[in-house]
C-alpha cells in the first residue's frame, strides 16, 4: 500500500514536472532523426538481449525480461 | 530500411524484448515494405560456446500508422560449456546428460561439457496500431524453439500520449510459457549423478530421472515514461516486475562434492568422485529500474546513455550501464560501445558444496537449493566495440565488432581446491553484419 502510494505521488510529480518540457511540432527536427531513437537499431538490439540474458542472471529493464530460451 | 523512416514500437516490439518506445512515430508510406537482416558471430575462447545467428525482420506500413512487424531468428550453438564442477588435481570423469557414456577431463582443467549444442528457431510477429490521437497499442505474439525446448509467449501495450505528444506512457503486459524436456529426462535434484562406470549404470541412471519434463510460466509487467525535454534531448524511465515460476533449474548444471578434510573431491567407496544435479527455487520475483537518455550534440553527433538497476528475491542485485557515442560522418556513421555489468550473487549460489552438506546423500536443510552456474554468482562483464554502418539509396550496410570480458569472484574453498582457477574468466569476440533495405 506505501509503496502504490510512493508510486502514484513519484508518477504526479514527474507528470506534472513533465508538462513544463517538451518542444512544439515544428521543433522536432532533430528529434525525428533515425539516431535520436532511443532503440535505433532494434535488430541489434535483440541480439544484444539475447546474449546479455545467455551470459548473465538479468534481464529486460528496456522491456519486458521473458524468457524464450532454454539458454538461461 | 528507409531511413528518413523513424523506427517503430511494432519493430522493438519483435525484438528479444519488448520496448517500450513508440515516441515520434513516423509512419512508412502505407503499401511499403522495410527489411532488415544481420547475422551476429559470438564466439568465446578456449574452445568454449560458439553462435551463429542470423535474424531477418520485416515491417509492413498500413493506413492510420498501423504497422506488422516479423521476425525470424535461428540460433546455431556448438563448442563447450561449464557444467559446473570445480577443477581437480585429477582426472575426472563425467556421464554426459543423455546418460550415453560419459567424458574425462584433464587434470586442472575447467570442466566443460563439451556436447553442447543446440539449434532454436525463434519467430516474433508484432502489430501496432493506434486508437486515436491520444492513444496507440501494440500486440505481439513469440514462439522459440530448440530440441528440448519450448516457448510460448503473448504481449501487449497501450500507449498515452500527453502534453502534445512530448509525454508518453506506457502500460505493457506479457506472458510466456515455456517448456523444457532434457536429454535423458528430468534428474532429482540435489541427488547424486550415476557414474557410467558402474556396472548397474543404466538401471542407476533409470532411477536418478523422475519425469520427462517440466514447465515454467512467466509473466511480465511494464510502465514507462517517455519524455522529450527539449529539442535535442529525450529521456526514457521505466519500472518492470518480472515473475517466473515453475521448473527455474538448469538439469544440465552439476556441483561437485568437496571433501572438507582435504579439498579434494569427495570420493564414494570405489574411489569415485561425487557430483550432484542442482536446484533452483521454483519461482522468482525480479524488479527493474531502467532509464536512458539521448542528446544530440551541436554538429549532428548522439551521446546515447542508460542505467539499469535489477534485484530479485533470489538476493542478486545487478547494475548494467551502457554508453554508446554516435558519431555522425557524411552518409555514414561510426559508433563506439561501452557496456559494463556487474552482479552479486544468488543466496543459493555454491561453487561446490562440502561433503557435510552433501551427507551421503540424505540431504541436510542446508541444501534445499544449491546452484554452481557461474552466472548466478558475483560477476562482472565488460563489453567494448566499435559499428561503422554506410549507407546509400535507401539501404545500410553495418559492420560491428566487440569484445566481451566476464570475471566472476567467490569462495576459494580449503586445501588443494584452493591451487585451482575456480572463477575462469569469459572472454568472447562477436562480430555483426547487418544489411537493411
Amino acid at each position: 500500500m506505501r509503496i502504490t502510494l510512493s508510486l502514484t505521488l513519484l508518477a504526479s510529480f514527474l507528470l506534472a514536472g513533465c508538462s513544463q518540457l517538451g518542444v512544439k511540432a515544428y521543433e522536432r527536427g532533430l528529434l525525428a532523426k533515425e539516431s535520436m531513437l532511443l532503440t535505433s537499431d532494434p535488430i541489434e538490439a535483440g541480439l544484444d538481449e539475447h546474449i546479455y540474458f545467455s551470459k548473465e542472471a538479468s534481464s529486460g529493464g528496456r522491456g519486458f525480461g521473458g524468457g524464450g530460451c532454454g539458454c538461461n | 530500411m528507409q531511413l528518413t523512416k523513424t523506427r517503430s514500437i511494432a519493430q522493438a516490439l519483435a525484438g528479444a524484448t519488448c520496448t517500450l518506445l513508440g515516441t515520434l512515430i513516423h509512419a512508412g508510406t502505407p503499401g511499403s515494405w522495410d527489411v532488415d537482416t544481420a547475422i551476429l558471430y559470438y564466439g568465446e575462447d578456449g574452445g568454449r560456446v560458439q553462435a551463429l545467428e542470423p535474424v531477418i525482420g520485416i515491417t509492413g506500413y498500413f493506413a492510420d500508422d498501423a504497422q506488422l512487424n516479423a521476425k525470424l531468428t535461428i540460433d546455431t550453438l556448438t563448442g563447450a560449456s561449464p557444467n559446473g564442477a570445480t577443477p581437480s588435481s585429477q582426472p575426472q570423469t563425467f556421464t554426459r546428460p543423455s546418460g550415453k557414456g560419459g567424458y574425462t577431463i584433464e587434470p586442472n582443467t575447467a570442466p566443460l561439457d563439451d556436447t553442447f549444442k543446440d539449434t532454436r528457431a525463434a519467430v516474433n510477429v508484432a502489430w501496432a496500431a493506434p486508437i486515436n490521437n491520444d492513444w496507440r497499442y501494440s500486440s505481439g505474439i513469440n514462439i522459440s524453439a530448440e530440441h528440448d525446448y519450448f516457448s510460448g509467449g503473448l504481449s501487449g501495450t497501450i500507449t498515452r500520449y500527453l502534453n502534445e505528444k512530448n509525454t508518453e506512457l506506457t502500460l505493457g503486459v506479457a506472458a510466456s510459457s515455456d517448456t523444457i524436456k532434457p536429454e535423458g529426462g528430468k534428474p532429482k535434484a540435489l541427488s547424486r549423478i550415476p557414474d557410467s562406470r558402474v556396472a548397474n549404470f543404466q538401471q542407476v541412471y533409470d532411477a536418478s530421472r523422475t519425469e520427462d519434463g517440466d514447465s515454467k510460466t512467466l509473466l511480465d509487467g511494464l510502465i514507462g515514461i517517455t519524455q522529450v525535454i527539449n529539442n535535442r534531448t529525450i529521456m526514457q524511465l521505466n519500472y518492470s516486475l518480472s515473475t517466473s515460476s515453475g521448473y527455474l533449474t538448469d538439469p544440465y548444471k552439476i556441483l561437485s562434492v568437496i571433501d572438507h578434510n582435504s579439498g579434494e573431491n569427495y570420493l564414494d567407496g570405489a574411489s569415485r568422485a561425487i557430483y550432484i544435479y542442482e536446484q533452483r527455487p521454483d519461482s522468482r520475483t525480479k524488479h527493474a529500474l531502467f532509464w536512458q537518455t539521448k542528446y544530440m550534440l551541436k554538429n549532428g553527433d548522439v551521446l546515447d546513455g542508460s542505467y539499469r538497476l535489477m534485484s530479485d528475491d533470489w538476493g542478486i542485485t545487478s547494475n548494467t550501464i551502457d554508453l554508446k557515442y554516435h558519431w555522425q560522418l557524411d552518409h555514414a556513421y561510426l559508433e563506439p560501445h561501452l557496456r559494463y555489468y556487474t552482479q552479486s550473487a544468488a543466496d543459493f549460489y555454491r561453487r561446490f558444496v562440502w561433503d557435510t552438506d552433501y551427507n551421503n546423500g540424505a540431504q541436510t536443510l542446508i541444501l534445499s537449493n544449491a546452484s554452481a552456474d557461474y552466472r548466478l554468482g558475483d560477476l562482472t562483464g565488460t563489453t567494448l566495440g566499435i559499428k561503422y554502418a554506410r549507407q546509400f539509396n535507401q539501404q545500410e550496410f553495418s559492420v560491428r565488432a566487440e569484445y566481451f570480458v566476464q570475471s566472476n569472484s567467490g569462495e576459494q574453498g580449503f586445501g588443494a581446491l584452493t591451487q585451482q582457477d575456480l572463477y575462469p574468466d569469459t572472454k568472447a569476440v562477436m562480430f555483426t553484419l547487418g544489411y537493411s533495405f
